[in-house]
This record gives C-alpha cells, sequence and structure tokens, in this order.
C-alpha cells in the first residue's frame, strides 16, 4: 500500500488547471485584440441577459440582478456595511486565509518532503493519510468554532486543513520524482542528507509545489469563507451569511465577487513568485509546472 | 598496501529481481588500476560496465568480493572519486558558475574561494563569459564542459566517467574527448571510461579492457602503446590503431554476438 494512487488523483486536477491556465495566459495564434473583443462580448451577454431576464420575467427578490449587485457594491464601499468598514472585513478573511496558507504550505512542503524521501514512513504512513485526505475536512470547520472560538484561530485552522493536504501530495510526489542521477552526483560531490534535501529534492519538487500553490489559495480562501459561515464576529463569510439572513440575494453576490477578486489577486501574485522561483526555466514552460 | 588507485577483486553484484529471484549484473570482476592510469572499458550493451563503475563510487555496495580505493575498502562514497554520468546531471536550476562550484560548497570551502576557483574551471574547460548562463541556455557539448568543470574542480584522484559523450554529435564527441585528455594530462588521476565507441576506447586509453556478455566479468585487457600527448582525429588514422582496433574488435566480436542471440531468444 503506497502514497501513488493518492497522489495521482490529488495532483491531477492542478495539472489539469495549469493547461488551461497555459491556454487562458494566451499563447495562441489569434490576434490579442480579438480574443479580448470576445470575452468582452461574451461578459455583456451573459449579464445583458440576466439584467433583463430579471426586469421582465425572473424574481429579482430571489435572483438579484447585476445593477442591484453593483449598488450593493457600491454602498458597501462608500457607507460601509452591517459589519463596518468593507476593508476590515475583507482585510479579516484576507488574514485568515494567508495565514492558514502559509501554515499550510510550511507544514505541506515539510512533510511532503520528508515522506517523499522517506520509503519506510511513506509505507507506514500511507493509510493514515489516505484516510485523512477521505475526511470530509470542510465539516471540521465546525469542531475548530468550538476548539478556537469565534475569532481568527478557527479560521486559519479551517483554511490550513484544506491547503496542507494540497500541497502536502505535490510535495510529495515532487520529492519522489527526483532525477536519481542528480542525487548520485550531488553525493559524489560532496553533499550530505541536508544539503541534498536543500540543494536537490526542494529545488527539484518546487515546480511540483508551485504548482499546486494556485489550487490551495483559493482552497484557504474558502477555508476562511466557510469558518465565518460557521460562526465568526467580521469577514466576508460573515457578511454573505448576514445577506442570507436578510434574504439579500444581492449582498451574497457582491460578497462573491468580493472574495473573487481577492482570489484573482492572490493568484496574480503566486503566478509572479513562480515566475522569480523559476527563473531558470525555458520560457515556453513556465505554465505548464504541473506537467514538467 | 598496494599502490593501486583502485583494485577489484571478485567482484560480484546481484540486484534482487523483479520476478523474485536475482539478476546479477558483474561476476568476479577482477582488475587493478595504477594511480594516474587511464582505462577504457568495452563491452556489450547492457552488460554492467555502469555497475563497475558504481562499486568503485561506492553508490552500490559488492554483493561479494572487495572494492578498494587508494587503499582503502569502499563503504560509502571515497574521499577523491569523481563520477562524470552518461545523462546530464547539472543542476537546471543553478547557473554555470553555481554548478561548478557546487562540490566546493558541499566540501565548505568558503565562498568567495569557491567562486574563484569556479571561474578558474570555466575558463579552462572554455566556457568564460557564460557563467551565469543556465544550463538549457547552453548546447550539448557546453552542458558537458560544465559537468567535467564541476567534477574536476574537486581534483579527483580517481575519475570514473560512464559514456559522458555518448550523446554528443561525432565533431563535438572528438572535441571534448581532446579536452578531456588534455585536462588529465598532468593531473595524476586513474580514470575508467566506460564506453560503447572503441575508435574512443583506444584513442584515450593506456589498456583497454573488454567486458563478457551479461553477467559481466573481465573478459581480456589489451594495452595501447600509442606516445602521448594525442590528438584524437590524427592518431586514429595511424597504422598501431588500426591494428588495436582489430585486435579489440576480434575480442569483442564474439560477445557482441552472444548478446544478440540472446536479443533474438526473446523476440522470438
Amino acid at each position: 500500500m503506497s502514497l501513488e494512487q493518492t497522489t495521482a488523483t490529488a495532483s491531477a486536477p492542478a495539472a489539469g488547471r495549469s493547461g488551461l491556465w497555459a491556454i487562458v495566459r494566451g499563447g495562441t495564434t489569434h490576434g490579442r485584440a480579438v480574443v479580448y473583443g470576445v470575452r468582452l462580448l461574451l461578459v455583456v451577454v451573459w449579464l445583458g441577459s440576466w439584467e433583463i431576464s430579471a426586469r421582465t420575467f425572473m424574481n429579482p427578490f430571489l435572483y438579484s440582478m447585476p445593477s442591484r449587485i453593483w449598488d450593493k457594491l457600491v454602498s458597501w464601499f462608500t457607507d460601509g456595511t452591517s459589519q463596518g468598514s468593507i476593508w476590515i472585513n475583507i482585510w479579516v478573511t484576507l488574514e485568515e486565509a494567508a495565514g492558514g496558507f502559509v501554515l499550510g504550505v510550511v507544514a505541506g512542503v515539510v512533510l511532503g518532503v520528508l515522506l517523499g524521501r522517506s520509503v519506510f514512513f511513506a509505507d507506514v504512513l500511507a493509510p493514515f493519510i489516505k484516510a485523512a485526505n477521505a475526511i470530509p475536512r470542510i465539516v471540521l470547520a465546525a469542531l475548530f468554532v468550538i476548539w478556537f472560538g469565534l475569532g481568527m484561530q478557527s479560521k486559519i485552522a479551517t483554511a490550513f486543513v484544506l491547503v496542507f493536504f494540497a500541497v502536502f501530495f505535490n510535495a510529495f510526489q515532487g520529492a519522489r520524482e527526483v532525477d536519481k542521477t542528480l542525487i548520485d552526483n550531488a553525493r559524489i560531490l560532496g553533499a550530505g542528507r541536508w544539503a541534498l534535501m536543500r540543494t536537490i529534492v526542494l529545488p527539484s519538487a518546487t515546480s511540483w509545489i508551485l504548482a499546486s500553490m494556485h489550487v490551495a489559495f483559493g482552497f484557504a480562501l474558502i477555508g476562511a469563507v466557510v469558518g465565518e459561515f460557521t460562526g465568526a464576529d467580521r469577514g466576508m463569510g460573515l457578511l454573505i451569511q448576514q445577506s442570507q439572513g436578510n434574504f439579500d440575494a444581492a449582498g451574497v453576490y457582491a460578497g462573491m465577487v468580493v472574495v473573487t477578486v481577492v482570489a484573482l489577486l492572490a493568484e496574480f501574485l503566486i503566478g509572479q513568485l513562480e515566475k522569480r522561483l523559476t527563473a531558470w526555466r525555458p520560457q515556453t514552460t513556465t505554465t505548464s509546472a504541473a506537467g514538467a | 598496501m598496494s599502490d593501486h588507485a583502485i583494485a577489484l577483486r571478485d567482484a560480484t553484484k546481484q540486484f534482487p529481481h523483479r520476478a523474485g529471484g536475482t539478476f546479477t549484473a558483474i561476476r568476479d570482476v577482477t582488475l587493478d588500476v595504477a594511480r594516474g592510469e587511464f582505462v577504457t572499458v568495452v563491452g556489450p550493451t547492457g552488460c554492467g560496465k555502469s555497475t563497475t563503475l558504481s562499486l568503485v563510487s561506492g553508490l552500490e555496495p559488492a554483493t561479494h568480493g572487495t572494492v578498494t580505493v587508494n587503499g582503502a575498502p569502499v563503504r560509502g562514497i571515497p574521499d577523491g572519486v569523481g563520477y562524470m554520468f552518461q545523462s546530464d546531471a547539472i543542476l537546471p536550476w543553478k547557473t554555470v558558475l553555481d554548478n561548478v562550484a557546487l562540490g566546493l560548497r558541499y566540501r565548505k570551502v568558503p565562498g568567495r574561494e569557491a567562486i574563484a576557483r569556479a571561474r578558474d574551471w570555466i575558463s579552462r574547460v572554455g566556457l568564460a563569459g557564460f557563467e551565469d548562463r543556465y544550463p538549457h541556455q547552453l548546447s550539448g557539448g557546453m552542458r558537458k564542459r560544465v559537468a567535467m568543470a564541476q567534477t574536476l574542480i574537486t581534483e579527483p584522484s580517481v575519475l570514473l566517467m560512464d559514456e559522458p559523450f555518448g550523446a554528443l554529435d561525432v565533431q563535438t564527441r572528438e572535441l571534448m574527448q581532446d579536452e578531456l585528455l588534455r585536462l588529465w594530462s598532468g593531473s595524476g588521476a586513474a580514470v575508467v571510461f566506460v564506453t560503447h565507441d572503441l575508435t574512443e576506447a583506444i584513442a584515450l586509453a593506456d589498456r583497454v579492457v573488454v567486458m563478457t556478455a551479461g553477467p559481466a566479468t573481465v573478459k581480456d585487457i589489451v594495452a595501447v602503446e600509442l606516445p602521448r600527448p594525442r590528438k584524437v582525429e590524427e592518431i586514429r588514422l595511424t597504422e598501431d590503431f588500426t591494428q588495436l582496433y582489430r585486435r579489440v574488435w576480434d575480442s569483442l566480436r564474439e560477445e557482441v554476438e552472444i548478446t544478440r542471440a540472446r536479443g533474438a531468444d526473446h523476440v522470438a
């Protein structure tokens, strides 16, 4: 019984995603202007048809409509929300997500790389890790609120458990797939165990780890928002939950829009980090890290 | 103590077979390599030539028999061993300079000294000006030069080379052979160089070791008494060279035929 099968399935979405990403980021033969034009057209058609439907036959109380969502966003950013300034709520959610993300990435990388290099411990722990991965971990959010209260810790913990496994399986696989020749060469050149980890294994696994980080930050935000759903005194999840409580569909959508923008910004920052860490690579493969 | 750089006594290496049982890669290999001697090893494909190198390097322990390097039995990786691998072993995420300095950094040589010595070696292998390039920005021949500098900077007294130029085109390969001879001469290092290429084997060697079909053992040793310094593209046109070639090929041909026959059995 080994971890490999779990790993394959765990890293598959990451691979698929970065493949899609490569397409989204361009590198196609069409003119850029045409691509942007068609994208804009899609957005206009989508929002326009929604707006018209809501004004004619759909119930805007249940389904809301773009103009109301826009008004809601404007009022949040100018007058503030029922939970105080929108910026504070964004900041709280971001802090929770970032906290869980950093802890999860560190723990996932350390454990993944260590287990990836130790056949014995990987063998011993395989069934436990598989079981832990099979648990619907999002439910732990409820438990964390009981343990850590309504404050930030419970959300950081939820974000952490989601991030950890995403990163762990990729780090594990990355550490396992290190080219044996590189290891032999480093050993001959005089590398000790620690130097081998630091200069060969970790850099080799970096492309796998970075690929998982794109998905992982999304998970961290989900963890933070769901944690806030479950019980919180501030944050975007609380705003969304309160909107739901007031039958304010526009508020739910507005919350989604804000969280989406935050996620896209984070994605951009991770992309920049990836570019910096993989500067040594030929340009054409920077977007397909997981496939490498 | 013996003054051999490398001494193999009845060295045998077996690997566990996937279907149970064992697979014998080399059997009863006895071979001495003197200090400063250049030995090339030829043999049929897959006969276990590389396994011999991994025993000497300490990457794999021998199943039976003894292996000594510089008079000491091999346990773990011996001091003073350098190894150039068949495939690229330089780190793709490090620049040429950092790759060449790697062995010194592992050996705790202070940063500034390591960099200075790495620069020196980079110019010795003819790559001055390429210090800040990454491996993917270099040609195959240039990457081999980096690997050569990376190995030689540790000043090995025993240099193991596993078909290091196998993947290069013919012109580049001859150039690299000359470079290797130039860098080796005066280094005093004992070299064991595994190759498929008989021309390469004879042009470089003091002695050519012919291995049998797997499990490999030493079949024949041919002394190459051609004058040094040698120029590879000139030496291979001489009469002496042709005779040596015929001599080595006669010995090797049988083994190659055995290996081929086995391959045919597998197909049938």
